[in-house]
């Protein structure tokens, strides 16, 4: 409660109240620093929700969710649950109080569950009880990295972490992945200063450019539109394409498994 | 949290005017632009606007209805949060647009009950979010903390199990653990540790690490210690002995590990210690079972030997070490005659004996196999020492010693050996006490003899001889140089005595005294002797030839052992046959001892020998003790009176009548047996002259000639 989570720091950005002080002041003095990050982070949230509808249209009814955080508005469930109440979600997260609190409010629903977990170890998270009881391993999932990847530097592997995952799937199978970066030269206004707020508060940050963030998806064939900022995966409508879209700091992408 | 009420506000339920209900949906959508983006709601734009669209059909309806009711403006604030609508940015933005452009919109603008009306379901609307929003954000908050409260419960849950494990771990293990602070401080033992050391967990509590020294560690072990607690090593291993409570003793296997803090700081000490005593004891029963005689229970030759290594490893220049090698006088009649057992038991006792005669720091008693003993004196300070140790030692074994209704009297001999460590080896003061041993036993048993480098450098020196002996008589090192026994009436050579040299190839010229007795043991004095007759009779054959009648004998020594040779007259016959020499040409010496004390068989011979015509000598006649009576009936021609004689005579007046009277006695005696005297070491033309005069036959001597080769009589024969 002393330190700020990331869970809790993103969850108070939401507009939810599943945090403490010290969460609410580093996510104060972030946004202080880059005011548009509101607006980054809500858009990367609605990315979440359009990616989860457009797998459940596909027929996908298995969801990993990976760093999920605390399961707050808009969560992998209920986005899915609207297109078919059956679908099972297992959420990992490493932090013992999101997990402690998606336990809580999970506990009513028979398919949906929460994994205590370092989602870097991968034999935990695929071996893990919840999996084993929840999903069909021969049947597709999709596997949701959003906003994860920017918190695990190169040194950490999180290419091969990437890769193991995607072994384990069967074929037909998704990643939906979104992070933050940008291209060289493209650094928005007050970034660096909010990022080394968050490094100091919260944790450290990784920014990739496009070729970067491509590489994720090696052995992937992506959907339309491909690999793009997250305003233009498939918005709702033309409104709500702003000018700023094409500077987003952040890609956004899914894709399948052959 | 779960937001899927939203769809339940359906625009149906109001039944407004089509005109109320446009400008309704135009306020909707003027609300949707206002209201985007300031919160996150889980929904696309168009189902925001389906929704807002809901909630101003129901506020219009209530502007219209009568009786006015405030409710629905209360309700509608509660949904705006149940939508998810919890940025206060939205409720701000909400009531402004609501007073600003809904009673325009809805062609109501000057109407003043509406705008008292609208101002109401306003300040209800605000209630409405307000309270939603703040039993929203309580149930999150509680909702939180709750987790917050979860994840610790579990965490310390889990803590708790680890520390119950760990804590089982500790109590239960069969290896002593310890924990101890750094000033040594003992913090925490196991049961093992406790049981090991007799020890209850308070009392060790009130030591110190170091109260557990012991005085046979290693001195590594404690450097290794202080070497850990300053933190410059994480863990060491040493074999340990400990002080038990009751006295005992634990011999252990210590592995002592080093705990840091955060910091790196070196924080606790923890010992794992196996209690290997019944290993440590099996291992030195059988170190000593290896080392230890297991009749007498002493050292024995391979702990001994070890002993002796050690002893002169001490590369001090002062070191000095003694050894006596002990050998019972006469075991092998005790063992044969008692038998095994009761040998057995005497060999036990003197190893008893041995022990508390000598035992005492610096000293070592093994036996070293049968009934050989040794007895080793480290940092002896000189002969003197050693030499009280072997003089205890005889008297230790003079009494008698009862073994099964024996008395037995027993007795040793010792060898002795004392010297500085440098410049030796273990191995020759070894090989030293040996062959002093056989010097105490030589020189008559039951004593010790002190080791002397000059006897063994002689005793050498004669062992290498007789050992090089046989292959020097094939290689004909050895030769014969002759001598002249000259009538001392006319100065003519009437014989020559044949002398055996050695022409040694390490030694150089050896005269008889270095090598004859030596073959005399060795036996090599019968094909040596044979060798010289062989040589002097073909010599003696060529003067012959070259000077017939004038031609002198060959007197050859004839030693001890070959005249009791059987095949002596045969080979004499034999040899005189192949060099053609008759008999008469040739005369044997023999020492009175040799003819005295001969059995008859010898007696025999000669006899043979004399009625062939071989002239029979006395040599050295007047040292041994003849008997004069005897004399007449033995076959000897000629005594040659001993040069010892011919001090008394080196004077031309008479210097010593005695020995003079004594020449003069003996040539009377022999003349009156009919033997011819010869005197031997004439060195003065004096000694001659009162010889002759004295009536003595020949003399031989450096006055007439040094012996020499034949070609030196040759010349005298000649008369050079």
């Amino acid at each position: 409660m002393e330190r700020a989570s990331v869970a809790r720091v993103y969850d108070y950005w939401l507009g939810g109240a599943h945090n403490f002080a010290a969460d609410r002041a580093a996510a104060r003095q972030a946004l202080e620093a880059m005011p548009e990050l509101k607006s980054v982070i809500l858009t990367n949230r609605a990315f979440l929700r359009r990616a989860v509808r457009y797998l459940a249209s596909v027929g996908i009814r298995q969801f990993l969710d990976l760093g999920s955080g605390i399961p707050t508005v808009g969560n992998v469930h209920e986005v899915a649950g609207q297109v078919d109440p059956t679908t099972r979600v297992v959420y990992v997260d490493i932090d013992p109080v999101a997990v402690a609190h998606g336990r809580a409010i999970l506990a009513e629903d028979p398919n949906v569950t929460m994994v205590r977990a370092d989602v870097r170890d991968t034999a935990s998270v695929l071996e893990s009880a919840e999996i084993r009881k929840l999903f069909d391993p021969t049947e597709p999932v999709a596997v949701l990295m959003i906003a994860l990847l920017h918190f695990m530097p190169d040194e950490t592997d999180p290419y091969g972490m990437v890769a193991t995952y995607r072994d384990s799937m069967p074929s037909g199978s998704y990643l939906a992945v979104s992070h933050a970066g940008f291209e060289s030269g493209e650094e928005p206004f007050g970034w660096r200063r909010a990022r080394d707020l968050y490094e100091r508060q919260v944790t450290p940050m990784t920014n990739r450019t496009g070729a970067e963030f491509a590489r994720f998806f090696e052995g992937f064939d992506l959907v339309e539109p491909g690999q793009v900022r997250i305003p233009l995966w498939r918005p709702d409508s033309p409104d709500d394409v702003e000018e700023t879209a094409a500077r987003y700091p952040g890609f956004g992408a899914v894709g399948r498994k052959p | 949290m779960t937001d899927r009420t939203f769809h339940s506000v359906s625009p149906s339920a109001t039944g407004l005017d089509p005109a109320v209900l446009a400008g309704a949906e135009s306020f909707a959508r003027s609300w949707a632009t206002a209201v985007i983006g300031s919160s996150y709601v889980p929904m696309t734009r168009a189902e925001v606007a389906d929704h807002l669209r809901a909630l101003t059909e129901l506020l219009v309806g209530a502007l219209y209805t009568n009786p006015f009711r405030t409710a629905p403006g209360y309700d509608i604030g509660t949904r705006l949060v149940e939508a998810h609508f919890t940025s206060t940015d939205t409720l701000g933005r909400t009531v402004q647009l609501l007073g600003d452009d809904l009673l325009t919109a809805l062609g109501l603008a000057g109407d003043e009950r509406m705008r008292s009306r609208l101002a109401a379901l306003q300040g209800a609307l605000a209630a409405g979010y307000s309270r939603a929003l703040r039993e929203r954000t309580l149930a999150e908050q509680e909702a939180i903390r709750a987790a917050v409260l979860d994840a610790r419960d579990q965490a310390e849950t889990a803590l708790r199990a680890s520390e119950a494990r760990f804590r089982a771990m500790f109590t239960e293990a069969a290896i002593g653990i310890g924990i101890a602070a750094i000033d040594g401080t003992i913090l925490d033992v196991n049961q093992s540790l406790q049981d090991m050391l007799g020890y209850t967990v308070e009392e060790m509590r009130a030591r110190n690490v170091r109260d557990l020294m012991h005085p046979e560690d290693a001195a590594s072990v404690w450097r290794l210690y202080d070497q850990l607690i300053r933190g410059e090593c994480d863990h060491y291993r040493a074999e340990k002995r400990f002080n038990r409570a009751d006295g005992e003793q634990v011999w252990t296997h210590l592995t002592l590990s080093l705990v840091r803090d955060d910091h790196g700081e070196p924080q606790y000490q923890v010992a794992m210690i196996e209690d290997v005593t019944d290993r440590h004891l099996l291992q030195n029963r059988l170190r000593f079972q290896a080392l230890h005689d297991p009749l007498t229970g002493l050292p024995n030759r391979a702990l001994f030997l070890e002993r002796l290594g050690k002893a002169f490893n001490v590369r001090s220049p002062r070191a000095r070490v003694g050894l006596c090698y002990l050998d019972l006088d006469g075991f092998k009649v005790i063992n044969d005659s008692l038998g095994h057992d009761i040998g057995d038991q005497l060999l036990i006792e003197v190893g008893r004996r041995l022990d508390s005669s000598v035992a005492g720091e610096g000293r070592l008693v093994a036996r070293m196999g049968g009934d050989e003993f040794v007895i080793l004196v480290e940092g002896s300070a000189g002969t003197q020492d050693i030499v009280e140790v072997a003089d205890r030692v005889l008297r230790t074994l003079e009494g008698p010693v009862r073994i099964g209704g024996h008395e037995l009297s027993i007795s040793a001999s010792i060898g002795i050996v004392e010297r500085a460590v440098a410049g030796t080896t273990a191995a020759e003061q070894m090989r030293d006490a040996d062959i002093t041993l056989y010097w105490a036993k030589a020189d008559g048993k039951s004593r010790w003899a002190l080791y002397d480098p000059e006897r063994n450098a002689r005793e050498v020196a004669r062992f290498t001889l007789s050992a090089t002996m046989p292959a020097a008589l094939e290689r004909d090192e050895f030769y014969v140089d002759y001598q002249p026994l000259v009538r001392l009436e006319d100065s003519t050579v009437v014989g020559v005595e044949a002398l055996v040299r050695w022409q040694h190839p390490e030694f150089g010229r050896l005269a008889p005294d270095r090598f004859i007795e030596l073959a005399e043991e060795t036996g090599l004095i019968v094909p040596l002797g044979r060798w010289v007759l062989r040589k002097a009779c073909e010599q003696a054959r060529r003067w012959l030839v070259e000077f017939g009648d004038s031609a002198p004998f060959v007197s050859v020594n004839l030693a001890v052992r070959q005249s009791r040779d059987p095949e002596l007259v045969r080979d004499v016959r034999r040899i005189l046959d192949e060099c053609e020499l008759p008999p008469t040409h040739l005369q044997l010496e023999l020492t009175e001892s040799a003819i005295m004390g001969t059995a008859d068989e010898p007696l025999e011979a000669l006899r043979s020998l004399s009625d062939m015509g071989v002239r029979i000598a006395i040599d050295d006649f007047g040292t041994g003790y003849s008997n004069l009576a005897y004399l007449r009936h033995l076959p000897v021609h000629e005594l040659k009176v001993a040069g010892s004689f011919m001090e008394g005579l080196r004077a031309a007046d008479g210097a010593d009548p005695v020995d003079a009277q004594i020449v003069a006695t003996l040539v009377q005696l022999a003349h009156a047996l009919d033997l011819t005297v010869t005197a031997e070491g004439v060195e003065t033309p004096a000694q001659a002259e009162r010889l002759r005069r004295i009536g003595c036959d020949a003399g031989q001597g450096w006055f007439f000639a040094r012996p020499g080769p034949p070609e030196d009589i040759d010349r005298l024969l000649h008369g050079d």
